[in-house]
């Protein structure tokens, strides 16, 4: 049986290290869920039993930006909420990708008005772009089968110009 | 008797000096005051046994843009004893845009004048906590007067840094 | 975790949330009394509300919700676009239970334009819009059960929900965004698989209803948390303005299905049901038998239901259908007219009201006779409903605010508009 029949030789396989963290990474994209109005409900939809986001690897919504690699930004961003979705992106630890999730996110959508964020890659950098108003959970899962496959092109090299912030040593005594 | 007659016949009664206009469209009755007696009128709507109007269902105004009286605030007070839907418009002018509050009559008027201040600019006077309802506190303009553009004033609200 | 600063909280919210004699700040925490920032950001908000509250040790002594998050511009955009264009932004205003938002603006617009739809186009209405009520409920059980720790109820809801959105997906193609009604009647006649679904979930649902129940009323965890928590008496529901499944949770029987009745629901045999407690598992309670109630609808209406036409014959009122418009003169003429200046309803102003799954969704239109409304107000249910929040936590724990939100069942989408 697969990885199991290849250790029992040696208990040992060589691979690059890129590619282990890669397929790690892949398969356990833990989403933060930053649910706004109607594409939250979709995005719910997406975990219950009959689509079951669980199938990727992805079921673990995490509320807490701290533990998330993915923003799925579902719903209107208003220019209220814009500074609220900003802080929580900065919030998530690096490498971190994003979903604009429906119509709104992306352009506006049918809200050309006073108070709506015409598209949020204004102040996000975005990954995947997701049509639909709201969009189907097939599609959502769709995306994140995208987001997959560019997190499987990543490689270490692209993380080295990204500044990390200063860690500070606590002295003891 | 009909709920026009009777509501015109107690406010009559009760209110001799005030001058109250009934109107009916589609089976709507609407009510026209004056602003200066809204709160005495609508206590007096709310508590009287026959009326019984103790739901405040919404408040709200309208911009009239040309017109002499700018702005109308709307209420629409149902009653729960006789199932009846009362509109109570009072016509406010934008040199004094302002209207004594009804919210010591029903809590609920808090946030629907709340709302109508954010939008309209309009102000109740002697409301409890009148700040704005949807929009950011520094926002400077009323978005649903007619001169407001939908897509709003550049600039006017601000975003966060890439 | 990081503290709340000034620059986070307007002081005039502040000022809202303390007394004057009191000398606590946002920075500093004094001994047992502090603020906390709920929101907007949040699992148990439902959306992006957001709460400021002021704690002594663990009790709520006062609560300021802030709104706005989701804010849209709705009624801005309704003065600027017809009456036909509306009916999709109305979909993603209570976007739980598109439907019965759908029905709601239609009928307020018929009511201004003095039209009226066929019976069969108004009891297919009265079916959409229960069955919306089924939809809307099930969220609200399955989430608010969520909020008290129980997941399992989530994802059955969720279950029985998928059922309807089955049927939504055959009826008008879309499964959650549906657009359904036209203006003097339906998009299109209910299809024969449509009828047929909408028969299986009803045989099947209340069983299904039992199962979920069984899980929430003899657990008591669940009965516990909700007992007596976030308690209003009926004078003060009515005083806040409450309606729906919370102002029947404290025992005041109005149901605008048979206070001002619309429709055909003169003619339907069902129960307003009340629960006379006000506390948050009444509201829970009210919730979950009305979906029983909607089911008798349902049943009563697929009895009831005549043949005939789904759409008003009015060609200056109601879009023709777009069979027609590819090949008759006429129809296309107004289809054009229709679609390029509007319906023209006659000036005058209407406020129209319909009793939705989390209360009363009211539209008050003001026309001046041109293809635009002149002023749209939504009179939305959460909105109201919300603003009971601060009594309803004051005096509570911290951890039941979770539980009275999810009771109240806000959706942010119509509460901000």
């Amino acid at each position: 049986m697969g990885l199991e029949a290849k250790l029992t030789d040696d208990g040992f396989f060589t691979t690059k290290l890129d590619a282990i963290i890669e397929w790690s990474r892949k398969y356990s994209v833990w989403p933060m869920p930053m649910g706004i109005s109607c594409c939250a409900i979709e995005m719910m939809a997406a975990g219950d039993p009959k689509y079951d986001i669980a199938r990727f690897g992805s079921e673990v919504m995490r509320f807490t930006p701290r533990q998330c690699d993915l923003m799925i930004v579902a719903g209107t961003v208003t220019y209220k909420m814009s500074h609220v979705v900003r802080k929580i992106y900065d919030q998530m630890p690096d490498p971190k990708w994003v979903i604009a999730m429906g119509a709104c996110t992306s352009s506006g959508g049918m809200y050309r008005s006073y108070n709506v964020v015409q598209g949020i890659d204004q102040f996000l950098p975005v990954d995947i772009y997701l049509a639909g108003c709201p969009p189907r959970p097939d599609n959502l899962l769709n995306a994140l089968i995208q987001i997959q496959d560019k997190i499987g092109k990543t490689r270490a090299k692209d993380f080295q110009d990204i500044k990390l912030p200063e860690l500070t040593v606590l002295q003891s005594n | 008797m009909d709920l026009k007659e009777i509501i015109a016949h107690l406010l009559k009664e009760n209110f001799p000096g005030v001058n109250v206009e009934l109107i009916e469209y589609k089976n709507e009755l609407t009510l026209r005051v004056e602003k200066q007696h809204i709160v005495k009128v609508c206590k007096f709507l709310k508590e009287n046994a026959d009326l019984q109007f103790t739901l405040c269902e919404d408040i709200t105004a309208i911009d009239w843009a040309k017109r002499k009286n700018r702005f109308t605030v709307v209420y629409h007070i149902f009653s729960l004893k006789s199932k009846n839907r009362l509109a109570v418009k009072v016509d406010v002018d934008e040199s004094d845009c302002s209207i004594d509050s009804v919210a010591s009559v029903w809590k609920t008027a808090n946030w629907h004048e709340r709302e109508t201040y954010d939008m309209y600019g309009i102000k109740f006077s002697n409301h409890p906590d009148l700040r704005r309802m949807y929009m950011p506190e520094e926002f400077e303009y009323y978005p649903l007067r007619k001169d407001f553009p939908v897509m709003g004033i550049p600039g006017s609200l601000p975003l966060p840094k890439k | 975790m990081e503290r709340l600063t000034k620059d986070d909280v307007h002081p005039k919210i502040l000022e809202a949330l303390l007394d004057a004699d009191t000398d606590i700040t946002v920075d500093d925490a004094l001994e047992n009394e502090m603020i906390l920032n709920m929101g907007p950001q949040h699992p148990a908000t439902h959306g992006v509300l957001r709460l400021l509250l002021r704690l002594d040790g663990e009790t709520v002594v006062a609560c300021v919700p802030e709104l706005g998050y989701l804010h849209r511009g709705y009624e801005k955009m309704a003065e600027n676009m017809s009456y036909y264009e509306f009916i999709p932004h109305t979909d993603r205003l209570d976007y739980l239970s598109p439907m019965a938002n759908n029905v709601a603006w239609v009928l307020a617009v018929e009511k201004l334009a003095g039209i009226e739809a066929p019976p069969r186009a108004q009891y297919i209405r009265m079916m959409v819009s229960e069955l919306a009520r089924i939809a809307s409920h099930l969220v609200a059980i399955g989430a608010l059960a969520m909020d008290v720790g129980a997941l399992t109820v989530f994802l059955w809801t969720l279950r029985e929900r998928e059922k309807i959105l089955d049927i939504w997906d055959i009826l008008c193609g879309a499964r959650f965004t549906n657009s359904y009604t036209r203006i003097g009647g339906v998009a299109n006649d209910i299809q024969p698989e449509a009828l047929a679904k909408v028969k299986w979930f009803i045989n099947q649902y209340e069983e299904n209803l039992d199962e979920c129940e069984r899980l929430l009323n003899t657990n008591r965890i669940f009965v516990e948390r909700l007992d007596g928590v976030g308690v209003i008496s009926a004078k003060d529901a009515i005083d806040y303005g409450l309606t729906g499944p919370s102002l029947r949770g404290s025992g005041v029987e109005l149901d605008l299905r048979r206070a001002t009745p619309y429709l055909f629901y003169n003619e339907m045999d069902f129960k307003v049901v009340t629960y006379p407690e006000g506390d948050s598992l009444s509201r829970y309670f009210v919730r979950a038998d009305e979906t029983r109630e909607s089911i008798k609808i349902i049943r009563q209406v697929l009895d009831k239901m005549p043949q005939g036409d789904t759409l008003l014959n009015q060609p200056k009122k109601v879009l023709p259908k777009k069979t027609e418009i590819y090949s008759r003169m006429e129809e296309l003429i107004h289809d054009f007219m229709i679609v390029n200046f509007g319906i023209n309803p006659p000036a005058g102003d209407v406020y129209s009201a319909v009793e939705n799954p989390k209360g009363e969704l009211g539209f008050y239109f003001v026309s001046q006779g041109e293809g635009r409304p002149w002023k749209c107000k939504i009179r939305s249910p959460s909105f109201v409903n919300l603003q009971a929040l601060p009594h309803l936590v004051k005096g509570q724990m911290v951890s039941d605010v979770v539980a009275i939100i999810g009771s109240i069942d806000p959706v942010m989408g119509e509460a901000d508009k």
